[in-house]
């Protein structure tokens, strides 16, 4: 497999979508659907075939490790599922469903790009190329006015984030005279001294502004509610997964492999920030009422729980980040995969459209409710293992610096919080009072095979997390964490 | 080769994968499922206890297995047995049978409430037989979450939805503390032996003890954390509503067995590996018994819920086991694990019971009954020893369990001692014959409503069974103290640091009374 195959081989699918398109008749558009889905699982398994080369490509703007390709296939795996909820979706796309198909899969081929993004200018045009696909993947149902309202709102906030990384990356090259990682990262070797520099700093401050819009970490969460209930449903879970975990391999790029030493004496930082974004997303989604906003709230919680990875700066944390995505994935998508399936013909996204589900589909039912318990972290699903790795690690630093067990007691406050309203979710499944509606619900047979992937993914990497976990140890192991600032410190005393 | 203990927690798990693929309209199946799932379980855990387990006087592991699980981070399937667990494995196994039994009353979402109710035994039985941290845990957590959603949907009485949010919010909060401590524990050992075993846990800070910072640290977290799961005082006020709420067997499982996980915890992780913690933190506990016992006691006496009371009754028993443990002797410890195997008997029958009773009566209100000996004679003579058991009547496993803990105790708290025996002994005797004498006894109130006993002899066996091992144990008691012993032991060793424990022989022999009992 080439450097850049991937890529290639997802931009030439978005376009031939686009293509055939214009040979299709309307009637028929729901297969272009299927033949991006199955062009996508093609070039998922075909990532797990030959030997993957590895290397720098494009001036060293490219690399290609095993980093990279952890969140490749996560990413294609993510956007599978997400054309299949599209195709469940697609009754609701009035117009240019095969447009929403393409889209999508520029979004990936943006967050394959940055998935392997060694150079800050590869991190702006991968980060570019997902936002403008998800300002018009948001605002795709020109004809409801909460889905325009999402697009408009994202627009200026990713707009605002943008500017603000472009700001820092202008920073950082004129203190380095360089955007590219591996130089950064050998000139704070040679010349110690930068790693104080204000300039610097703030170059790295505002790159993790852009950054931090994107996982949708506090104080950068404040779009995530409305353009999750607004946008169309496979749109939030495209966002919800895909565009989050492209700021997380971004994030940790940029703090792990370009600035090691800068992230290093950031710690409070980041545990600072970990901690308010898990319990602002928690106690916010108490009172929700919709779904896709109670998922957004519940999104900002889970970018929190992320975080706790990059504050215990270490490399237990950083394969944790990896293997909870990977749970978080299987269960959000299903999340989103149901919701899709649930509000047809129905105009209302509030949590009561689950009234009598139990009934009128136990499987989907049973589905929701792993979703639910996998995301509330309770063994044996894949929730409970990343929960458990992130807090493992973040109770390891706990005997450098108290803060750290602090933060282990903020996340377990945050996840008997989350209990509440994930267990509320399941309460309106099964025990609610007046069920209007009993009508058995239809699912597609492609839906099926979908949920049914996503409970045996759960189930997987919560009872049998052995090579998972050997996987995400390998893909960090280019993740560095030394903690070269005392010695710096010292260096730059004695001259 | 597979260890006994292996096939008791495969056997409801088994179960329950089996009854999640037969149609939900083939009930009938699913229950036969459900109880050919327990039994073997059970026969298991006898054949375990009576046979494979030797009572030797080294409390050494055994039957143990040990699968690689997740090799990458040391977690391992280990099970194995010592005198602590063995007991309690065997009492679980009891009371996961009893519990299928009386469940015939569950008429909606049957087969969920059998699967549910299976992976909850499952669970059970394998933290307590599990010697790796990450399983301990992980099995407990499987046989918690069950716990709350059977409450939530199968549960009764009008405050079920708050009981359920309160039990779930509370023992999660505990499960949790103690999840921190537990990692806190497994990241004291240096980077390159750490491991989740806690053989090897043991015999790695037998050798090096734990940093003393580290120690006052990592204690009060497992303290707390397992005393929330066991309703320590004053974090107990889950456990009588939540009991009131749950369907019979959830409450019989839950009181019963999943409770003593805590205990066991800390029995078997807190005490040996944390000897320095546990000095400073102790005391605090031998205070805080007196909560359980006393207060909880008094809130029992005003109780006119019969479940209400039940729940607060077991609460206040919860407290002799933290006495036991406090005391950090021999006797006193070994009295403990022996009130959890009583208790779990004891608990197990009472819910049992009273939820019979709420199946004829379809309430609990003591007001509202009476009389009730004339009508039900099996169930009100039951009822009667059960009663007697918990205020410690000789005979019963209680009484050599509680005298233990009382002995054990005496010598390093005394004060808290006799409040304790005052405790056991008027308070539990008040609220326990006031409830015999306003259900059982008087004139029969309402007799618009017939009651009746359980009319086949199959119907009346898993009372049977629960009341008999009571008795066994209570005239027996060496059955369980001579397992317990060597292990208890080792135990005390550890914790206290010293190896001049007297020998004493553990076991009074109680005077067999059941006859005096049966004459209410």
């Amino acid at each position: 497999m080439n450097l850049i195959t991937l890529e290639i081989a997802v931009a030439i699918l978005a376009l031939a979508i686009l293509l055939g398109d214009l040979w299709t008749p309307a009637p028929q558009k729901q297969k272009l659907g299927y033949a991006a889905a199955f062009g996508l699982i093609a070039i998922f398994s075909f990532s797990f075939f030959g030997k993957t080369e590895s290397g720098l490509a494009f001036n060293n703007m490219f690399v290609m490790d095993d980093l990279a390709l952890f969140f490749k296939r996560l990413f294609l795996l993510a956007a599978i599922f997400v054309i299949f909820i599209a195709i469940e979706f697609a009754d609701r796309i009035e117009t240019g469903i095969a447009e929403f198909y393409s889209l999508i899969l520029l979004a990936l081929t943006g967050m394959l790009f940055a998935a392997s993004s060694n150079d800050f200018v590869m991190v702006f045009v991968s980060l570019e190329l997902i936002s403008v696909t998800f300002y018009v993947l948001n605002s795709f149902q020109r004809n409801r006015l909460v889905s325009l309202e999402a697009g408009i709102k994202y627009l200026i906030l990713s707009a605002l984030s943008a500017a603000f990384l472009v700001f820092g990356i202008a920073f950082i090259f004129g203190t380095t005279t360089f955007t590219n990682f591996s130089e950064i990262k050998s000139l704070l070797m040679r010349s110690p001294e930068l790693v104080t520099q204000p300039a610097f700093l703030v170059g790295i401050l505002f790159v993790m502004v852009g950054l931090g819009f994107k996982i949708a970490a506090f104080p950068f969460q404040i779009w995530a509610p409305d353009v999750y209930q607004g946008s169309p449903t496979p749109a939030t879970a495209f966002l919800a997964i895909g565009s989050k975990a492209a700021g997380i391999i971004l994030l940790l790029r940029v703090l792990f492999i370009a600035v090691p030493q800068v992230a290093a004496q950031w710690d409070k930082l980041l545990i600072a920030i970990s901690a308010i974004t898990i319990l602002y997303g928690n106690l916010c989604a108490i009172p929700q009422r919709n779904l896709k906003r109670l998922l957004g709230y519940s999104s900002i919680a889970n970018a929190g729980y992320l975080l706790l990875g990059f504050a215990a700066l270490n490399q237990s944390g950083f394969s944790a980040i990896l293997y909870y995505l990977s749970g978080y994935l299987f269960a959000v998508l299903a999340a989103f995969l149901v919701i899709a399936i649930v509000t047809r013909g129905r105009d209302t996204e509030d949590i009561s459209v689950l009234a009598g589900l139990s009934q009128r589909s136990p499987f989907l039912a049973a589905l929701l409710t792993l979703a639910m318990v996998s995301l509330a972290g309770i063994p044996p699903l894949a929730g409970f293992f990343g929960k458990f790795l992130l807090l493992k690690a973040v109770v390891e630093q706990g005997a450098n610096n108290f803060a750290y067990y602090c933060l282990a007691g903020v996340a377990l406050v945050g996840v008997v919080i989350s209990l509440y309203y994930y267990f509320g979710v399941i309460r309106a499944i099964y025990w609610s009072k007046e069920p209007s509606d009993l009508s058995p619900i239809h699912i597609s047979l492609a839906s099926r095979a979908v949920l049914f992937a996503c409970a045996a993914g759960m189930l997987y990497l919560g009872v049998l997390p052995d090579r998972m976990v050997k996987q995400t140890q390998q893909a960090v192991q280019s993740l560095q964490i030394k903690l070269p600032v005392v010695e710096v410190k010292k260096v730059a005393l004695h001259p | 080769m597979n260890s006994i203990l292996t096939y008791i927690i495969l056997a409801p798990l088994v179960g329950a994968l089996v009854a999640l693929l037969i149609p939900r309209n083939y009930r009938f199946v699913i229950r036969s499922i459900a109880l050919l799932a327990t039994f073997s379980s059970m026969a298991f855990a006898m054949k375990m206890f009576f046979f494979d387990f030797v009572t030797g006087s080294i409390g050494r592991e055994q039957l143990t297995q040990k699968i690689p699980w997740i090799p990458s981070l040391g977690i391992n399937y280990h099970v194995g047995v010592d005198g602590i667990n063995v007991g309690l494995i065997l009492m679980g196994a009891i009371v996961a049978f009893a519990a299928v039994c009386v469940s015939r009353d569950i008429k909606t979402y049957e087969k969920e409430f059998y699967i549910l109710l299976l992976v909850m035994a499952g669970g059970i039985l394998g933290a307590f037989a599990s010697l790796d941290l990450f399983f301990f845990y992980f099995f407990h957590e499987l046989a918690l979450v069950p716990t709350f959603i059977m409450i939530g949907v199968w549960g009764r009485g009008e405050n079920k939805n708050y009981a359920t949010f309160q039990i779930t919010l509370y023992l999660s909060v505990g499960a949790l503390l103690a999840l921190i401590g537990l990692i806190a524990l497994y990241l004291q050992l240096p980077v390159d032996t750490r491991t989740f075993n806690i053989v090897e846990l043991t015999k790695h800070f037998k050798a090096q003890p734990m940093a003393l910072a580290a120690q006052q640290l990592i204690f009060p977290l497992l303290l707390f954390g397992f005393g929330i799961l066991v309703s320590l005082w004053p974090f107990h006020t889950w456990a009588p509503l939540g009991y009131a709420s749950a369907p019979t067997a959830t409450a019989m499982l839950h009181a019963g067995v999943l409770k003593k996980f805590g205990l066991y915890g800390l029995i078997r992780i807190a005490l040996p590996l944390m000897p320095e913690g546990a000095k400073s933190w102790l005391h605090i506990l031998a205070v805080l018994c007196l909560g359980n016992i006393i207060y909880c006691g008094f809130v029992a006496m005003r109780q006119r819920d019969l479940n209400m009371l039940i729940g607060n009754s077991s609460v206040a028993h919860m407290g002799f086991c933290f006495l036991g443990i406090a005391s950090l002797t021999l006797i006193g410890i070994t009295g403990a694990v022996t009130v959890m195997i009583a208790h779990g008997l004891l608990a197990a029958l009472t819910f049992a019971l009273s939820g019979y009773l709420y199946r004829q009566k379809a309430t609990l209100d003591m007001d509202k009954m009476g009389g009730l000996l004339r009508q039900i004679p099996f169930v009100g003579t039951a009822l009667v020893m059960a009663m007697m058991a918990g205020c410690g009547l000789p005979g019963f496993a209680n009484f050599p369990g509680e005298a233990l803990v009382l002995f054990g105790a005496w010598k390093a708290y005394p004060l808290v001692t006799a409040l304790a025996i005052w405790g056991a002994l008027v308070i539990g005797a008040v609220y326990m014959l006031r409830a015999i004498r306003s259900i059982l006894h008087g004139p029969v109130a309402n007799e618009a409503s017939p009651v009746v006993d359980p009319i086949s002899l199959w119907r009346k066996m898993p009372y049977a069974l629960l009341l008999g091992f009571l008795i066994l144990f209570g005239f027996f008691p060496r059955l369980l103290t001579d397992k317990i012993r060597p292990s208890a032991q080792s135990i005390v060793e550890m914790a206290t640091g010293q190896l001049k424990v007297t020998k004493v022989e553990a076991v009074p022999a109680p005077k067999p009374q059941p006859k005096a009992v049966k004459a209410q």
